[in-house]
């Protein structure tokens, strides 16, 4: 057999092809007439929303599924025949959670027939490598997501396979483990293996060297990541120094008709212009009098975006439509020393911070850092050991009930009655937050026409495309006009024009003055934020508005203009740093 | 975080090379990869609760149901008696009611309460001895006895009805000899006289059927329910995914499953042997080498089952369910070990040959308390290892290499 | 906005109930649990559990070839109790053929056992059964001892006869119909293993589609939750409880002799103490396959102690304290009294307090157990 693996010759022979990819599911098409092509010593990305089809698309290359129509070779053979070749690492792992980290290495490498002899050292190397060997007697189970990752990686690697294939490796992985899996993916490639990596997060498509960008079984784009920012590179500005507040400033602009998208960046907003439009200068914005504007460089994003057709516009039904909630000076939301202990594990520890009325606040950190322990805290599902916390004027231990119903709630999962029509959820979350009657009548049919779900209201929730399940879950937490919501990771794995629309209702229900706290990995939705705080190892690490976290790494850094992603790496590494000196004194 | 140390992984030309010689002889690797699938098995077996629930826990409490708890054995049937007479030959035969060890007897003066004590089911049957009996009997010419019994149990009644009776028998041949003398009475014993000798089972214990039955559960239990589960979690978990993107072949899987649980079942099945035997007291007559005959005989078709469940369930509920009417359901109810199959109707009857553990069941009571009867235990092997045979073929037909 | 008024009460409760009726009716693998259990319940559990002795092939071995062996033997191939008497020549034969199971019993009858009879002797006749099946074997004999002590009756002389003689009345069932027993006990069992399975699964269905959060942070109440998730047991319990009640009366003929409304009385505190079990280990277990496990561990011993397969007579006398705590025993005597005995209400109060003490033991456990598991 000819070596398949040149590296660093040229152009090198694609490792994988897939020409004309169809597969049908029931009625639907999951792919649509797909060609990729992964290439030695390059990282491949697969990039699309959930549900667009990168999964099938994977399993189809690792011999997994049969395509409908089209042909794919590795190696120039069949999958089925090139599995010694191949390495997989599915979307959750394939980690046996009741085996030790070694065990599952032992399994796979056996598996794979690699030499007894040359077992030692590839483990040793391998753990090194991911950072694991301090945990090779620990059950895969009781590890972190990010160590989860790093060991399925290491799981796929062990015979070194000229094609290595990963499922969405960096989904529910915080930026920093994020970024280690990205150190060690460039490594592989300069051994001349060929990565096709697959992800719902854009900004890692930028990151890649090859880009197929996937849309509804779809290739909307093929090529360097560089190509499709290359297009739009002049139509992207920066605005600050407006005289409004941001939120009104952003939807202002998004209504303008040459503005296709736009986002908040800290105190700036970000500006997509349409194509053929002139860019606008500051005296065509009319946002006063300061107003700057300057060209700032396109994301992949963004043309994701325009590849779609233009985000949504900026004013939303939902916010008009929606009761003004009372002005007050108390705090919407409060958190007094909020501890949480798990027997002798401490897994939030003394968390304070306080919600004015009509601010967005994010809580951030790394798995397992006590984000989630805090929220869960403060929306009622968790009882603190020690501290308080209100919701809308309500103690959380005396007035839980009350405190409750003052709250919309939505979770990261799609959690709603799968098997229940859309009007049944709507039905059922109406009752449950107690609107009867007329109320309630005049409630589900103010959302069922703001969301336009009218056309599904008999199907079940579960078959809805991702898209309305979205749109009906926030049209649950809602229907009952809270003060408060409470956002678990709201927009993970949704295409960028949902997560816009999302984000227009969340900014005009703002205005409105609903006060939103939301726990998020995911650094676009840390903008949006009026102030986050950063949770690591139980303890709040850092507090304050974006831009001031920012400006907290740039002194830490030492690098210009930081995005949130570097603020949370630099913030934690310091916070890493301090840890050690003072375990050192 | 740093970068990584430098040159973190083999040399790929290794493993290239490797693989290359792989493809070729693959049958090679194919033992290596079984034992490191067996051996990750394990693993899991020892560390899983659900395994230990359904291997050990579960066995423990059937044969503490089955062994200790209920038994059938007919004795102490609590029943009312009325005496509406007070001579002295119906006060002899109150006392043999009182005396039988069948009977547990509450004494009452009328009728009404015994119909109260009826109704509720304090008792399960009530004895009448009339008024104006003694005299009756002085004429030669008894006044009948009532025997009532309570229905809604008919084996219960019979039972009662047939003992109340006995019991009244034997009083009458003892009156008759007390009027007659030694010598008369022989001849006035009850003309047939059945005689009967229990093999086997001479003291009737109830256990001597139901613990077999209990082994017979505990087997399909883990034959078929815990590896329909493991399998499916296989699925579920998606372990089962990135097994099949590793040159694993179908049959090394099916092998490492089916190996496992076969000792499992077959050190469970030999755990409840013995604690049967000691602690319950079971006679077992048979030999080792038969039981474990019929043993593995039995963990073919229910492992096949279990298999064959998950490859068609990837789910580790819905394989909980079907496993559960299709295995246990048929052990409990069809396959003769508490229910007699002879009463059932023909289509029913006709059900039960489909059901393995139908011909587990006479084959471990034989080994149990008649020895190693080869007649009746190879037939129903033969018989078991069909099932296995036809059920190993369905699953190698279900399992497809692949995630459509 | 009206969050807290009186009437938002049962706003949220109504909700609750009404999705869970709905999840019910729409879950694919609920509707299974409706549909499916019931029909085989009915027609399996029906027809398969009985512990009757029917259709029994039996051995002969008849040393003495005279009439009354011969008179003897055509009365048990007459019975509808036997199928088959098979003539064995030999002791040998008969061993072997109780050995290998092809009768349950043998009658052996001696030389001199028409000779005896005819000289007014009494005879004895053998008798020899398979104990590997005893309980069977010996209804058997029952069987043979009725058909010979009738014959023996008849050839008895004049002053034998004077003997006395006893008349049986079996009340409630007076032909001994075997389905009389198992119906009404099936209605019970069956109502068992629906509530308790089904309950069993609310929380950790809710728990694995990720809506159980949902619901905890909505401004339900604990109670409302729970009792929102009675629902679906109770109904399914109901429509079996109906079923049965209809079936066998119009099919298999059982007569219903009680209350009606003593029975849906019955019938509702049973399923409360029932699902009360099902929420405890719904509570206990996290995903729906630990739910699954659990309802079968309480299921088994429920069913076993409650004295329908076993009299509770018969057990250890600890166990028979542990008995009480069973709530299907309670229910049994009720709905075999019910069907057959037209028990009256007081004798139905005697079994239903101590359900209605078991189910909210129960309740009260879930509900302080489902509270304790939210962290």
């Amino acid at each position: 057999m000819a070596d398949p693996i040149a590296p660093s010759v040229g152009v090198a022979a694609p490792v994988a092809t897939a020409t004309g990819i169809v597969k049908i599911f029931g009625e639907a098409r999951a792919l649509d007439g797909v060609d990729l092509a992964v290439v030695p010593g390059k990282v491949t990305g697969l990039v699309g929303p959930d549900g667009a089809g990168k999964t099938t698309l994977i399993r189809v290359l690792a011999g997994l599924m049969a395509s409908d129509e089209g042909a794919v070779s590795i190696l120039e053979g069949p999958p089925a025949e090139r599995l010694d070749a191949i390495g997989y690492m599915p979307q959750r792992f394939g980690l046996y959670e009741d085996l030790t980290v070694r065990e599952n290495l032992v399994l796979y490498a056996e598996m794979r027939g690699l030499p007894r002899e040359a077992q030692e050292s590839v483990f040793r190397r391998l753990l090194e490598f991911t950072d694991l060997a301090r945990f090779q007697a620990r059950p895969a189970g009781k590890l972190s997501g990010g160590m989860k990752q790093k060991l399925g990686l290491a799981c796929a690697l062990v015979s070194t396979p000229p094609l290595l294939l990963l499922d969405e490796p960096g989904v529910g992985v915080d930026p920093i483990s994020r970024r280690e899996l990205w150190a060690m993916v460039a490594e592989l490639t300069r051994e001349g293996i060929g990565v096709l990596w697959s992800t719902a997060y854009l900004d890692e498509a930028e990151l890649c060297d090859t880009v197929y960008l996937l849309s509804e079984g779809r290739m909307l784009f093929t090529g360097p990541p560089a190509e499709l920012t290359g297009a739009i590179h002049n139509r992207v500005i920066r605005v600050t120094g407006f005289a409004e507040r941001r939120r009104e400033a952003l939807t202002r602009a998004l209504d303008r008709p040459d503005v296709i998208d736009g986002t908040l960046q800290g105190r700036a907003i970000r500006l997509l212009i349409g194509e053929g439009e002139k860019v606008p200068d500051a005296a065509a914005l009319d946002m006063g009098p300061d107003t700057q504007v300057t060209p700032t460089p396109a994301r992949f994003e963004d043309g994701f975006i325009e590849r779609l057709g233009g985000g949504p516009e900026g004013t939303s039904a939902l916010a008009a439509a929606y009761r003004e909630i009372p002005a007050s000076d108390a705090p919407a939301i409060e958190a007094k020393g909020l501890t949480k202990r798990f027997g002798e594990f401490t897994a939030a520890q003394d968390v304070s911070f306080t919600v004015p009325r009509g601010h967005i606040f994010g809580l951030l950190g790394p798995n397992g850092a006590g984000k989630s322990t805090t929220f869960k805290m403060l929306c009622g599902l968790l009882t603190p050991s020690e501290g308080s916390g209100s919701v809308a004027g309500y103690d959380l231990r005396r007035a839980a009930a009350r405190a409750r119903s003052s709250l919309g709630y939505m979770a990261q999962k799609f959690s709603l009655y799968g098997d229940l029509s859309v009007a049944q959820n709507l039905d059922f979350f109406a009752g449950a937050y107690d609107l009867s009657g007329a109320e309630a009548r005049e409630a589900i049919a103010r959302v069922t026409e703001i969301f336009e779900l009218g056309a599904h209201l008999k199907r079940n929730a579960g078959t809805l495309p991702l898209g309305f399940k979205q749109r009906l879950a926030l049209a649950c937490a809602v229907m009952h006009e809270p003060p408060v919501l409470f956002l678990d990771e709201p927009t993970s794995g949704v295409d960028p024009v949902m997560r816009r629309e999302f984000w227009t209702h969340i900014n005009g229900l703002v205005r409105r003055g609903v006060t939103v706290l939301v726990t998020t990995h995911f650094m676009d939705e840390a903008e949006y934020c009026d102030d986050v705080t950063l949770i690591y190892r139980a303890r709040q690490i850092a507090s304050g508005p974006p831009d001031s976290l920012k400006a907290q790494a740039a002194r830490l850094t030492g690098k210009d203009d930081p995005t949130m992603e570097d603020a949370f790496i630099a913030l934690i590494e310091a916070s890493d740093a301090d840890g050690e000196a003072e375990e050192a004194a | 975080m740093s970068e990584p140390a430098t040159d973190p992984l083999p040399d790929p030309s290794i493993a290239r090379a490797q693989a290359s010689g792989s493809t070729g002889s693959a049958g090679g690797s194919s033992h290596r990869r079984l034992l490191a699938l067996i051996v990750k098995e394990y693993a899991q077996i020892r560390r899983d609760p659900s395994t230990f629930l359904i291997a050990f826990a579960m066995p423990l409490l059937l044969l503490f149901l089955f062994g200790y708890a209920i038994s059938l054995d007919p004795r102490e049937t609590r029943v009312a008696l009325v005496v509406q007479d007070d001579s002295a030959p119906a006060a002899r035969l109150a006392q043999a009611y009182v005396h039988s060890p069948y009977f547990d007897v509450t004494p009452l003066n009328a009728v009404i309460p015994a119909r109260a004590l009826m109704e509720e089911g304090a008792i399960h049957g009530f004895v009448v001895i009339p008024p104006d009996f003694g005299r009756s009997v002085a004429r030669g010419a008894p006044r009948p006895i009532q025997i009532v019994t309570d229905g809604t149990q008919p084996n219960q009644a019979t039972f009662i009805a047939s003992y109340a009776e006995g019991v009244r028998l034997n009083w009458m041949a003892s009156e008759m000899a007390m009027r007659a003398g030694e010598a008369r009475a022989t001849g006035m014993g009850p003309p047939i006289d059945v005689s009967q000798r229990m093999w086997f089972n001479p003291g009737l214990q109830s256990r001597y059927f139901l613990v077999p039955g209990a082994i017979a559960i505990v087997m399909t239990m883990i034959g078929t329910l815990l590896t329909a589960l493991v399998v499916a979690r296989e699925w579920e978990r998606g372990t089962m995914e990135a097994l099949l993107a590793t040159p694993m072949r179908m049959i090394e899987f099916i092998l490492s499953k089916v190996l496992p649980y076969f000792l499992l079942g077959m050190g469970s099945m030999a755990l409840c042997t013995v604690i049967a035997v000691t602690a319950f007291g079971l006679p077992f007559r048979g030999s080792i080498f038969a039981l474990f005959a019929i043993a593995a005989a039995f963990l073919l078709p229910a492992l096949g089952l279990g298999l064959f469940i998950s490859a068609g369930t990837r789910n580790q509920f819905v394989a909980s369910q079907v496993a559960l009417l299709a295995s246990f359901l048929p052990t409990f109810l069809l396959s003769g070990f508490i229910f007699e199959i002879g009463s059932m109707p023909w289509p029913i009857q006709a059900l039960t040959y489909a059901v393995p553990a139908r011909y587990l069941i006479p084959a471990l009571q034989t080994v149990f308390m008649a020895g190693d009867i080869w007649p009746i235990i190879l037939p129903n092997i033969l018989i078991m290892l069909g099932f296995g045979l036809l059920f190993f073929i369905l699953c190698f037909r279900a399992t497809r290499r692949s995630l459509d | 906005m009206p969050v807290l008024q009186l009437p938002a009460r049962f706003t949220r409760l109504r909700a609750m109930i009404v999705k869970e009726i709905w999840a019910l009716l729409r879950d694919p693998k609920s509707r299974i649990v409706l549909v499916l259990p019931p029909l085989i319940q009915l027609f399996i559990f029906t027809f398969a559990t009985t512990l009757d002795v029917k259709n029994v092939d039996i051995g002969l071995v008849d040393r003495s070839g005279g009439v009354h062996a011969q008179e003897l033997l055509q009365r048990i191939e007459g019975s509808p109790r036997f199928r088959d008497v098979i003539v064995l020549p030999s002791m040998a034969a008969m061993e072997q053929a109780i050995d290998e199971q092809q009768v349950l019993a043998a009658i052996v009858i001696q030389d001199d056992f028409d000779q005896r009879l005819a000289r007014g002797q009494s005879a004895t006749l053998g008798l020899v059964l398979d104990g590997r099946r005893s309980n069977a074997a010996q209804i058997v004999a029952g069987y043979v001892s009725q058909i010979a002590g009738g014959y023996g009756a008849e050839l008895a002389p004049i002053s034998a006869r004077q003997g006395g003689s006893s008349a049986v009345t079996h009340w409630y069932n007076p032909s001994l119909d075997y389905m009389w027993f198992t119906l009404p006990g099936l209605v019970a069992l069956i109502i068992s293993i629906a509530g308790i399975a089904i309950t069993s699964q609310a929380v950790a269905r809710e728990r694995e589609l990720g809506t159980f959060d949902q619901l905890m942070v909505s401004p339900m109440r604990v109670h409302e939750i729970l009792i929102g998730m009675m629902m679906p047991p109770l109904l399914v319990g109901m429509f079996n409880g109906m079923l049965f009640l209809v079936v066998a009366q119009v099919a298999f003929g059982v007569p219903f002799t009680g209350s009606f409304l003593l029975f849906i009385v019955a019938m509702i505190f049973y399923q409360l103490a029932l699902i009360g079990m099902g929420l405890l280990v719904s509570a206990m277990s996290m995903t729906q396959q630990q739910a699954f496990l659990g309802s079968f561990i309480v299921t088994v011993p429920l069913i076993l102690l409650s004295g329908y397969a076993a009299p509770i007579e018969n057990m250890p006398d600890w166990l028979q304290v542990i008995t009480y705590a069973d709530p299907v025993r309670y229910f049994l005597i009720i709905v075999q009294g019910l069907f057959l005995k037209a028990m009256p209400a007081s004798v139905v109060f005697h079994q239903l307090w101590p359900l209605g003490v078991i189910a909210l033991v129960s309740l009260s456990a879930a509900a302080w157990l489902f509270r304790a598991r939210m962290e």
